[in-house]
């Protein structure tokens, strides 16, 4: 039987999350820096779930959201991809840009501030990936949306849709104050690539 | 208006009037609304992929755009659906993400969108309406009292269909 995100053990969940905290920690480390203020954050939850709860993780399949997805090469081919609430992105930007939140809507320079954001979370996540595995990984130039969760979330959930029926996924929560960022991280390496990424981590 | 009913993602669902079927947030996906014009029973699938064929774990036929297609017929009949008068009308298959090296998957939208088509010109169903591509979400709702489809999108407006 094939290795898929359906028949995972503990342990390899296990691993899972430790690439996740360790990415987590190294983003909050690298937006802290870019902000020059202390961002913190709480350990995030690795959740494998059913295609049909996925949205309601990210406020129901209608809630407006900004997703940042890359490609990954290399060693293994892969997707990444970064979610969040748009009023967690807005938030975001107006740290980055020390400006104050005048409504809801992103302008360009709020766009593109955000595709920096998500190279330093999905660059953080590949080196600690790319560091445990001793794999050589190589992220594109991210490629931004904001639209209804549903239909941005449909991109990962396809991916993972061609091996099996679950998706997993890293929750993160960066703080700042009393601002919580939450995002959720889709890491979906193609079929024969999750073999390789098990293997390579020692878990089969 | 009657009964909301939802259709989730890799679903399907059949109602009869004044009933409506509902799928939100459609990106890639495509979702097919069979509509029976003398019994007024409606059915719709949210499928994922263009075919079964293609992937080994294919035990949910609602995921695929050949037996979704199939399957929902077969659950429209066992309601009372008369076959010969279903029509189809299809939403959906955007590409939510742009990449210049656009690869099989990228455009995986468009895929389903033809898959969908020939699928339903296989099985002689008429397509009277279709609202497809784009790079949006779309939010659909079938009514089975006239067969109207409705389609909300953020920033780009509600239309029927």
């Amino acid at each position: 039987m094939s290795l898929t995100l359906d028949n995972l053990n503990s342990m390899q969940i296990d691993v899972f999350k430790e690439i996740g905290n360790i990415g987590a920690g190294n983003a909050a480390t690298a937006l802290s820096k870019m902000i020059a203020k202390r961002i913190d954050m709480d350990v995030p939850k690795v959740n494998i779930l059913e295609f049909k709860d996925v949205a309601e993780l990210v406020g129901g399949p209608e809630a407006a959201v900004v997703g940042i997805y890359f490609k990954v090469t290399g060693d293994i081919s892969g997707s990444i991809m970064y979610i969040m609430e748009k009023k967690s992105a807005k938030f975001l930007t107006s740290l980055l840009m020390s400006r104050e939140m005048e409504n809801d809507a992103l302008d360009e320079m709020e766009i593109s501030a955000l595709q920096e954001v998500g190279n330093i979370l999905a660059g953080s996540y590949l080196s600690s990936l790319s560091s445990l595995t001793g794999l050589t990984l190589v992220v594109s130039v991210p490629s931004l949306a904001v639209d209804m969760a549903g239909a941005i979330l449909s991109v990962p959930v396809i991916l993972f849709g061609q091996v099996g029926d679950k998706v997993m996924l890293i929750e993160t929560d960066f703080i700042e104050g009393s601002e919580h960022v939450k995002g959720n991280f889709f890491l979906v390496p193609d079929e024969d690539s999750f073999e390789i990424l098990l293997k390579s981590l020692g878990v089969i | 208006m009657g009964e909301l009913v939802k259709v989730g993602m890799a679903d399907m669902n059949c109602t009869k009037s004044p009933g409506v079927l509902t799928t939100l947030g459609l990106g890639s996906c495509v979702g097919i609304c069979l509509y029976d014009t003398s019994t007024k029973i409606s059915g719709m699938v949210h499928i994922m992929l263009p075919s079964s064929l293609q992937i080994k774990n294919n035990s949910n036929t609602a995921k695929f755009a050949d037996t979704g297609i199939v399957k929902l017929l077969e659950e429209m009949q066992k309601l009372g659906a008369n076959r010969s008068k279903i029509v189809s009308k299809i939403a959906g298959g955007a590409q939510m993400f742009n990449f210049t090296d656009a690869s099989d998957i990228m455009r995986i939208g468009a895929r389903n969108v033809a898959a969908t088509k020939e699928m339903l010109n296989s099985l002689n169903i008429p397509i009277l309406a279709e609202d497809t591509g784009g790079s949006y979400g779309r939010t659909i709702e079938l009514y089975a009292e006239t067969g109207i489809l409705l389609i909300k999108t953020i920033g780009f407006g509600t239309k029927q269909i």
